[in-house]
């Protein structure tokens, strides 16, 4: 039985109604008076030099306001973390990718902004430029920044116990290589953005993000003002996924447009655009060892990365370390080694998306397993089991499994996939697959180095006492966070979710670091609790006074007032509310007294009330180098079997079925639970058999649409049998942690695997596209 | 030099200049402020621009505003009727089918230029309905039960 009134439950969206209706509005539905348009010129060539940037032309065309380049914005470096500052707004000496920002222009509308940019004149001295990440670290490529030799942006070695000691001990020892594409996000809603600079020097901006927080952060440094004068609005988001996670050259020149021009300035990337600032999955390259004894016992597990950074550095330090420290579970082992590599090309940044670096290596080491059940005899399955971790467990790197429902997802995709009755016993052409995969529920330290609170929420009771308003910087980016907010208030509170309304995504509001890292459920979800909680002491503390009585006695639910669960005797207090409201419609009747009498009457002894949390993690991980990546206060897992169907003769692949488990602590909402987890599904989809940018010998994205670059439509998904395991989370709010990113983690590597099983092909290289199959199947014919 | 183009949108009648090469979703967010009509690449990929035009749904971005000269439009304002959610827009909210919601507005009214024209739609039919219609958030398969449902709800609405 469901023991919450509002909690683990169906409840629709409270925002679905506004986005039904074509009335919720996002970055680019937003008009203000006198309004100016913006672009911005990229460079046309991978890599050159900066000779000079003629902007007279431009400046004198009819209808542009201002012209900005890097003379104007000044060069403060600026980028994710601040170890790795790379970037400037413009570019000054060197542009280092197609699609390196040089100059922007506002003008009256857009069409004159676009052709202003033509009449930028800037003159450029090629240079060798570098595609591959291999050629890159090689001696002699073209050097993309002084300050980092051999293109190297980040090394990364970490070693937990001896392994190759502990790999010569082994009875079997499999190596395994794996190579994934650059992918692309591919949100439905490009970038978009309006600055308003006003005259006392205060910036709003509306953007597109997923972190209003640490935009604020970095458009205060690189415009040198205050933090405090930046409020970042966040309107409604059309998707992020990951590469709306930091500053954008956008963001940045709007707010120095609107400042030059005392104009509120708009822009939005064209589709284009959004592919060249990608920051969107890396490219990597994966080599893996693992070792186990006869019995199956999984023994030690060797890593090694490589990864296509691009052109600067984004989050790609996070991302080269989570591509180790991800493959720590959920799987025992005696001692990981883990070496990561970044390398810079002449490409757009990559950085951040679902599944955050831990995708490619996660279905690299989920492939290596299979080939390691298949070379033992044993079922992947039964591997898997045997080695699973369970709540408590705590892996090699130090991550704390403090909740862990592996072993019950594993259980629950086999039963519901049938593969009992399946696997290994298909006609050839089909075939079966599993995997497994975690991620954390927030990562456990803010970007920048700070003692910070992760979030803090306000809420505030209406003066009629009828409505909890929920204040907080928190991004909802379609994920759900605010319905989440709404519940987890009006659980805590005893109130309907009707009476509770969320405001979000302001940083005026309050402290939240965003929607990243699947952070928001468990971290703002805590907060809300906790501010919620502060509301109905202070209510409690009236009740017990006015009623004589104990605060324990009292318990607020559905929305009305019990004591010892009993209505109790509140006669004064009606009546001394009726009397107070006289002539009011909407007096109260009824057998037990109701929460917004209370705060009504409170209200008026104490004022607006208001309650407010906070949530930061307590210290996790180890002390080696790099401890902190990968940590969290919880971590969810899934698991998934796909069975897939092969045309033999043209190597084309349908997905027939995939079923899903995931455990997220207590499901706040099973429905959007549900969504995560069938959206997570059909990214991997995506990127394991289509997906993937590609480039000319010029460094040019040959694919820059949705059109050419290809994600699945309703044609490629499969209905997917999603099931929510529920384990018990100790560092979450009520039991709760993430289903966004862990859900992804299984995907690639169970439809690799049942594309093995139903041709005895191995795939190592993405997108297995039918083509890439067919040679696949070729080759196997001729061996 | 700009046109001037009449049209119904949404049950009502609209008269505006517009240029020549002023695109259908242009005008509609950019002139009437109908903003509901999204604009997510402008190539006619995405069907985020998705309105109804003479009772089949088109992509905005890849008609011009003088193409729509005489016709009939309806696009996602102009379906809830009397403050109240049009069948298939409950059906979205019911089902979970919207998350960022920027697909919506047209897989709502791709939806609908469907069950107008066949109210009992197989899987099939609804999937292969919405495929010019892109979601990267769903999955899609809590946007085709809301479908489905709304067929049913809209069936046993003129049965009643
Ligand atoms: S905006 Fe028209 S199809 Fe994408
Ligand atoms: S709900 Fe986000 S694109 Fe469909």
């Amino acid at each position: 039985m469901n023991e919450y009134s509002v909690l683990n439950s169906r409840l629709p969206r409270i925002d679905a109604p506004l986005k039904a209706t074509g009335l919720a509005k996002y970055a680019d539905d937003l008009k203000f008076p006198g309004m100016l348009y913006a672009t911005i010129l990229q460079s046309p060539v991978a890599h050159a030099r900066i000779l000079n940037i003629d902007t007279s032309r431009a400046k004198k065309l009819k209808g542009v306001k201002a012209v900005i380049t890097s003379k104007e914005t000044g060069l403060i470096k600026y980028g994710v973390s601040p170890a790795r500052y790379d970037e400037t707004l413009f570019a000054h000496d060197k542009v280092r990718y197609v699609g390196d920002e040089i100059a922007a222009v506002a003008a009256v509308d857009q069409a004159t902004a676009l052709e202003a940019l033509s009449l930028i004149k800037v003159d450029y001295q090629e240079l060798p430029a570098v595609f591959d990440m291999f050629e890159a670290m090689k001696e002699g490529a073209p050097q993309i920044h002084d300050d980092y030799p051999g293109n190297l942006n980040a090394e990364v070695h970490q070693e937990f116990g001896d392994t190759e000691a502990a790999l010569a001990e082994c009875d079997l020892v499999i190596n395994h290589t794996f190579l994934n594409k650059r992918q692309d996000a591919a949100f439905l809603e490009p970038h978009s953005c309006v600055a308003i600079y006003d005259l006392d020097g205060r910036l709003t901006l509306h953007t597109s993000t997923q972190v209003p927080h640490y935009v604020m952060r970095t458009v205060a440094m690189v415009l040198q003002i205050p933090v405090g004068n930046v409020r970042v609005v966040k309107p409604y988001v059309g998707g992020g996924f990951g590469p709306k996670c930091e500053a954008t050259p956008l963001e940045l020149s709007c707010a120095f447009l609107s400042r030059f021009t005392g104009k509120p300035v708009k822009m939005t990337y064209s589709r284009e655009q959004v592919f060249l600032h990608s920051r969107a999955r890396h490219q990597f390259f994966a080599e893996m060892s693992l070792g186990v004894r006869k019995d199956g016992t999984m023994v030690a597990l060797k890593n090694k990365a490589i990864l296509d950074g691009g052109a600067y550095t984004s989050f790609g330090i996070a991302t080269v370390y989570y591509a180790g420290s991800l493959l720590g579970g959920p799987y025992k082992l005696k001692s990981m080694k883990y070496d990561g590599y970044r390398a810079y090309t002449n490409k757009p940044a990559c950085g951040a998306q679902r599944g955050h670096g831990g995708v490619a290596h996660r279905a690299a080491f989920e492939q290596l397993i299979d080939r390691t059940a298949g070379e033992l005899g044993i079922d992947p399955i039964e591997l898997r089991l045997k080695n699973i971790m369970t709540a408590g467990d705590m892996t090699v790197n130090e991550l704390d499994m403090s909740s862990l429902g592996m072993k019950e997802c594993i259980e629950a995709v086999k039963e519901h996939s049938g593969w009992q009755n399946k696997k290994g016993k298909l006609r050839r052409g089909k075939g079966i697959g599993m995997a497994c995969g975690f991620f954390v529920s927030g990562a456990g330290y803010p970007i920048y180095r700070s003692d910070t609170y992760h979030s803090t929420v306000v809420i505030k009771l209406s003066e009629d006492g009828g409505t909890a308003i929920v204040q907080t910087g928190s991004a909802e980016i379609g994920q759900g966070s605010d319905t989440t907010m709404a519940m987890i208030a009006a659980e805590t509170l005893g109130i309907s979710i009707d009476n509770v309304k969320v405001v979000s995504g302001d940083t005026d509001l309050s402290v939240d670091l965003g929607a990243y890292s699947s952070r928001q459920t468990l971290m703002t979800g805590h907060a809300t609790r906790e501010a919620a909680e502060q509301i109905r002491g202070i209510l409690k503390r009236y009740l017990a006074q006015e009623m004589g009585c104990t605060e324990e006695s009292i318990c607020f639910s559905n929305g009305i007032v019990k004591f010892d669960g009993q209505p109790g005797n509140y006669d004064k207090l009606r009546s001394h509310y009726i009397k107070e409201h006289r002539g009011w419609t909407d007096q109260p009747s009824g057998e037990y007294l109701t929460f917004k009498e209370v705060a009504r009457m409170t209200y008026l002894k104490d004022g607006t009330l208001v309650g407010t949390g906070k949530y930061k993690p307590p210290r996790l991980g180890g002390s080696y180098k790099g401890a902190a990546v990968g940590t969290s206060p919880a971590y969810g897992c899934s698991a998934q079997v796909v069975e897939v169907d092969v045309d033999l003769q043209t190597g084309e692949i349908t997905i027939e079925n995939m079923t899903d488990a995931h455990d997220c602590g207590l499901a706040i909402n099973k429905t959007s639970v549900e969504g995560q987890m069938q959206g997570s599904l059909s990214m991997g989809l995506g990127e394991c058999l289509f997906e993937e940018v590609k480039f000319d010998s010029r460094g040019r994205i040959v694919n820059p649409s949705l059109g050419e670059y290809r994600i699945p439509t309703a044609l490629d998904m499969p209905n997917v049998k999603s099931i929510i395991v529920e384990s018990h989370e100790p560092n979450g709010p009520y039991g709760a942690k993430e289903v966004g990113e862990g859900a992804i983690m299984p995907t690639i590597p169970a439809i690799l695997n049942a594309i093995y099983d139903a041709t005895g092909v191995r795939m190592n290289e993405l997108p297995v596209t039918s083509e890439r199959l067919f040679l696949a199947l070729k080759k196997q014919e001729i061996a | 030099m700009k046109k001037i183009i009449k049209l119904t949108i949404n049950g009502e009648s609209v008269e505006a200049a517009v240029e020549p090469n002023r695109t259908l979703l242009q005008f509609l967010r950019e002139d009437l402020g109908l903003t509901g009509t999204k604009h997510g690449c402008g190539l006619g990929d995405c069907g985020a621009c998705t309105v109804i035009m003479e009772g089949r749904a088109v992509n905005s971005c890849l008609i011009l505003a003088i193409q729509a000269h005489g016709k009939e439009i309806i696009t996602i304002e102009g379906l809830a009727e009397g403050g109240r959610l049009h069948p298939i827009q409950q059906a979205f909210v019911d089902k979970g089918a919207i998350q960022c919601g920027f697909c919506t507005p047209g897989m709502i009214l791709s939806a609908k230029a469907l069950l107008d024209r066949n109210p009992k739609p197989t899987e099939m039919e609804i999937r292969t309905a919405i495929s010019g219609n892109l979601c990267r958030c769903t999955g899609y398969q809590k946007i085709v039960e809301a479908i489905e449902s709304a067929s049913e709800t809209i069936g046993s609405e003129e049965v009643s």
